[in-house]
């Protein structure tokens, strides 16, 4: 027997050329406990000293700005003529692109067989869910009759007329309900047997109760995994598309206007990757502190931080190439109006910061992320995902704000400036975002307990019998 | 004071690894019985086979949903647009395909991700949450780190000797009753 196994080993292959350690090689009872520890402790001291300010301006804040601006008007906002579209839209297409590397990660690397993505699958996911809720609520009040909303539905009404759906405006109310939607279901369906071990686990009835309830009663019996998977696996495929459309459809509402600076084909494709850019940004910042504050370490390790920061510095080397085509198609083209607006963005009177801080931000900073040493620095990484939802929030400004306030004619330029209410919206959807977040870490299993034994060397039923593994006795 | 009959739902085992009860479920399928699912805390791949699962429903109701969704939402543009209330914009056709396509594939995902969903859940048949299994304390290891047997009392061939001697042959540990009540 010993000398079987010694034969296995010997015909393993090297450790550098095996895959990455997705999960420890730990007993499953092990991972349960090391998963489940933060939502069964006590609540640490740093929960709650973010978790108040962020309740805050999710229960006050937001409430009061939406109030004042919804009964004031749009004139609240900074938007104006011919800048009719401010922080909003801004805001929306930032959220929307947060919502994109969490779609990616926990779909997309799923059905590419990443193992590596299990650990971080429900956390990027749950970002989607959230903040595709941040983002469609921007559409909703800026239409200026948020009472009319439901004109955007196909429903019928009183004068008998119809939705146009010509316009890809209409499409994108299709597309980001149908993202929240879809995300939404991915990432409950995901949670059902990990409910079902916290069904399993709590110890007072409450819990239980509460757990039980949105468990649906699951027993993790053979026939459920097998349809569940087959679900699973659907579901990813289906998200997978929905990272390519939602972003692109977003980036038609722009193309088919005839704005020089968004009339241009490779918007669908550039908001994409912009997106995706912003989102892995995202990520960062938020598993970087949660890793240590929750002592996951183990769990999410360094490997995984590094990939992460391999897929940002590849999203940033796209978005470097997406400028400089942007640049050299708007020389090239011999538009002067294209040649105007992209000029300015980087020498204008007003706003030449913004085109500046996508090019150093987005495109220059990650470049550092060439380099091992900064991809080992959780500190530094930090503060370049910080960095770079800044720089991807100016770049959406830049496209924005930049094209609008000089149109073809002088007589149609102006000038743009956020009000105190802009600001606070944005302000009380980032609390939003994050109260919603800390509650879900609080009170689910923030790594997928259940895909994480899957993929453990635990599960693997080929591996060597017990006694072999156990030692040489 | 007449006695309640309680009728047995099946009788479990315990194993402790994915591949001893992996292993346990092929001697059960080899002994001839029909009615027997295992438990486990994450998928056991091979499981399926064994149990001749074949190919998950679950892909029907998607792409029902899903082309459903799909030739609907067609059909919907086209009467809104083209025939109930035409509008002219720009010289454009009432109904053509570039307008009508991108909603149409939007709604086919919302509709299949949905119909994955909802098959999912109607062929697992949940939310059930009463389970006669639920009442056992240690059923409870399940979503932790045990794997767990159980062979049905309506399975033709079940006999509580003798499928608990199969049970304790094949390795399963805490071979108990498990009442359907």
């Amino acid at each position: 027997m010993a000398q079987s196994s010694s034969q296995m080993e010997s015909l393993a292959p090297p450790a550098e050329l095996r895959r990455m350690e997705a999960v420890p090689n730990q007993s499953l009872g092990w991972l349960t406990d090391k998963l489940t520890a933060f939502n069964e402790g006590k609540t640490p001291m740093w929960w709650w000293i973010l978790f108040m300010p962020a309740a805050f301006c999710a229960t006050v804040v937001l409430p009061a700005m939406l109030v004042y601006k919804i009964s004031t008007g749009v004139g609240a906002w900074g938007n104006n003529k011919p800048v009719m579209w401010g922080w909003d839209i801004i805001n929306f297409v930032w959220w929307v692109g947060v919502a994109h590397a969490g779609t990616l990660i926990s779909a997309m690397l799923f059905l590419t067989r990443q193992h590596w993505r299990t650990v971080i699958g429900r956390a990027a996911e749950a970002m989607t869910v959230f903040s595709v809720m941040m983002a469609g609520l921007y559409p909703a009040v800026h239409i200026g009759r948020e009472w009319m909303a439901w004109f955007m539905f196909p429903v019928p009404t009183y004068e008998g007329m119809w939705p146009n759906f010509r316009s890809p405006l209409m499409w994108d109310v299709f597309a980001v309900n149908t993202y929240l939607i879809v995300s939404s279901t991915f990432w409950y369906m995901g949670l059902i047997p990990d409910l079902a071990l916290m069904r399993d686990r709590s110890t007072t009835r409450v819990k239980k109760f509460a757990y039980g309830l949105f468990a649906l009663g699951w027993t993790g019996s053979a026939r459920q995994w097998h349809n569940y998977e087959k679900a699973y696996l659907i579901l990813s495929g289906l998200a997978t598309l929905l990272v390519f459309t939602v972003s692109s459809i977003v980036g038609m509402d722009f193309a088919t206007a005839q704005i020089a600076g968004w009339h241009e084909t490779i918007f669908p494709f550039y908001f994409v990757a912009g997106a995706v850019c912003c989102g892995f940004g995202m990520v960062l910042v938020l598993l970087i502190p949660l890793r240590k504050w929750c002592h996951l370490e183990d769990i999410i390790t360094m490997a995984h931080i590094d990939k992460i920061c391999k897929m940002t510095l590849m999203m940033s080397c796209i978005m470097m190439y997406i400028y400089v085509v942007e640049f050299f198609i708007a020389w090239y083209s011999g538009n002067p109006y294209d040649a105007w607006v992209f000029g300015h963005r980087m020498f204008g009177h007003q706003y030449w910061y913004g085109g500046w801080i996508m090019l150093v931000v987005n495109g220059s900073i990650p470049q550092l992320l060439w380099i091992k040493k900064v991809r080992q620095n959780v500190l530094l990484i930090f503060v370049i995902a910080v960095a770079l939802n800044i720089g991807m929030w100016f770049e959406r400004f830049t496209i924005i704000v930049g094209s609008l306030y000089q149109d073809f004619l002088p007589a149609n330029w102006g000038v743009y400036f956020p009000t105190w209410v802009d600001a606070g919206v944005y302000l009380g959807t980032l609390g939003t975002f994050f109260m919603l977040y800390l509650l879900f870490v609080r009170f689910l299993p923030m790594i997928p307990v259940s895909e994480v034994k899957g993929v453990s060397p635990e599960a693997d039923v080929h591996r060597a019998p017990k006694a072999v593994k156990g030692g040489k006795a | 004071m007449s006695a309640v009959v309680v009728k047995n739902y099946g009788l479990s085992a315990e194993f402790g690894s994915a591949a001893d009860v992996l292993d346990a479920a092929k001697k059960v399928r080899d002994a001839g019985y029909s009615r027997w699912d295992v438990f486990s805390p994450f998928p056991v791949h091979g499981l399926e086979k064994v149990m001749g699962l074949g190919n998950s429903k679950v892909g029907l109701f998607s792409l029902t949903f899903g082309a459903g969704a799909f030739l609907g939402t067609l059909g919907m543009i086209w009467f809104m647009n083209a025939y109930d209330y035409p509008i002219l914009i720009g010289g454009k056709p009432m109904f053509s395909m570039p307008m009508s396509v991108v909603p149409a594939y939007i709604l086919l995902v919302l509709a299949s991700a949905l119909g994955a969903f909802i098959g999912m859940i109607a062929l697992n048949q949940l939310p059930r949450h009463h389970h006669p299994l639920f009442a056992k304390k240690r059923f409870e290891l399940v979503s932790r780190d045990k794997f767990f047997l159980v062979i049905g009392a309506t399975d033709p061939k079940f006999s509580e000797s003798e499928t608990r001697k199969l049970l304790t042959d094949i390795g399963g540990d805490h071979i108990e009753i498990v009442e359907d009540k």
